[in-house]
């Protein structure tokens, strides 16, 4: 059934207030979510009041700011800081999408940032994925063949048929899909998901992959595939501007005319 | 990852804050959904058990059924017939649009803000010319 609250332990309080250098001329608030598993105190929201004169452009800019110059216990991940490796993917002001992608001019009144929603905090803003991994490895997303492989050369794709994972290859798996997506709260333990049925997709229709039936037939659950209820959350929160919905729908009507439907 | 061996004493770890409207901002897409979820249990709970009042009131004879008719004429009975009447609009409209979108189409995310904008607008004139029809406005 849908919990519609959060458990006890994980319900959040007031944190800290870091108040700006005396210098600082513009100011910006940031809140964010912090969760310490050594007190094992329930979450907390602290608030830094950073000098934007003295800061980077970039949401994921302040937070670093924040670990080097105000608390260096804030934890967080993050890597490439130019939206292609999705480690810093995060709820800010309500959206899901990279840290390193938002900028902050285009947030007005105080940043509020928290983890991706619905999953289990192992530190402040990181969430644990494993689960969310398993499920990608649960598609194998890798070309499934029965022909033999080529003696002399690669398995070739016409420019024609590469067309087709446009929009779906870009993809970074940094989960900012799944994880606003209402039945993924609900059901994700079952549910695979916005990212891992796109990824199922690419796969599904790439000319080289010759396992289509296969992989058709293992999304073709109640559960796993048709959890999907077209909310399009993911869709509207994609900081790569990709379309699950789009896929998902797709998947859903390959299953239907291979019936001959 | 292979379980540690004697594994440090650790705090369960809390949920993140998931919630729409506090901490995931509402936007159409969602808003319509769960809207589309509650008209049709509003229309089942609601809308069979009035079904099944009037009916049975008709099988009671002429005193019940004008007793019922009296009683849906009232303004509790007339609110929860508009509320029905919208709700069974909005319902079908935004069936219509999951139709459309179940063969691929129109799922663009400015697609579905415009048909979402579309549908409300559908099911709130549908309401009103229905109600001003019924109530002998128009």
């Amino acid at each position: 059934m849908a919990e519609l609250s959060l458990p006890e332990n994980s319900k959040i309080s007031k944190g800290q207030h870091y108040p700006a250098p005396e210098s600082a001329a513009r100011i910006k608030t940031v809140k964010v979510y912090r969760w310490d598993p050594d007190t094992g105190e329930n979450p907390r929201v602290d608030s830094f009041d950073i000098d934007l004169d003295n800061c980077g452009p970039m949401v994921l800019d302040a937070i670093i700011k924040i670990k080097n110059e105000i608390d260096q216990s804030l934890t967080f991940r993050r890597s490439c800081r130019e939206g292609i490796c999705g480690s810093c993917a995060m709820n800010i002001n309500g959206t899901n999408t990279l840290a390193c992608t938002s900028a902050i001019r285009d947030i007005s009144g105080d940043i509020k940032i928290y983890p991706l929603p619905h999953l289990s905090v192992v530190k402040d803003l990181v969430p644990d994925m494993a689960h969310f991994y398993a499920q990608y490895a649960s598609i194998k997303p890798w070309l499934r063949t029965q022909s033999p492989t080529p003696a002399d050369k690669e398995r070739l794709q016409s420019v024609a048929a590469r067309k087709h994972l446009d929009g779906l290859y870009e993809c970074i798996l940094c989960a900012c899909c799944s994880t606003s997506c209402p039945s993924y709260w609900w059901n994700g333990d079952r549910y695979l998901g916005p990212a891992v049925l796109l990824q199922a997709y690419r796969w599904i229709i790439d000319s080289r992959d010759e396992d289509a039936g296969t992989r058709l037939d293992e999304l073709e659950d109640p559960f796993k595939l048709y959890r999907c209820h077209t909310i399009m959350n993911c869709t509207n929160t994609c900081p790569k501007h990709l379309n699950p919905a789009k896929a998902i729908a797709e998947i859903k009507k390959l299953l239907l005319t291979r019936r001959g439907v | 990852m292979a379980p540690e061996k004697n594994p440090p004493e650790r705090h369960q770890r809390p949920i993140s804050p998931f919630m729409i409207g506090p901490y995931y901002k509402p936007q159409l897409s969602s808003i319509l959904s769960i809207a589309h979820r509650a008209s049709g249990v509003f229309l089942s709970v609601f809308g069979s058990s009035l079904l099944i009042y009037w009916l049975v009131s008709l099988s009671q004879g002429p005193a019940a059924y004008h007793e019922a008719m009296l009683w849906l004429a009232s303004t509790p009975g007339m609110l929860l017939l508009s509320a029905l009447c919208f709700a069974i609009y909005y319902h079908f409209f935004n069936g219509l649009r999951h139709l459309i979108w179940d063969t691929g189409k129109m799922m663009k995310i400015e697609q579905a803000n415009r048909s979402a904008i579309f549908i409300l607008s559908c099911s709130f004139i549908a309401s009103a010319l229905t109600i001003a029809t019924v109530g002998g406005w128009l």
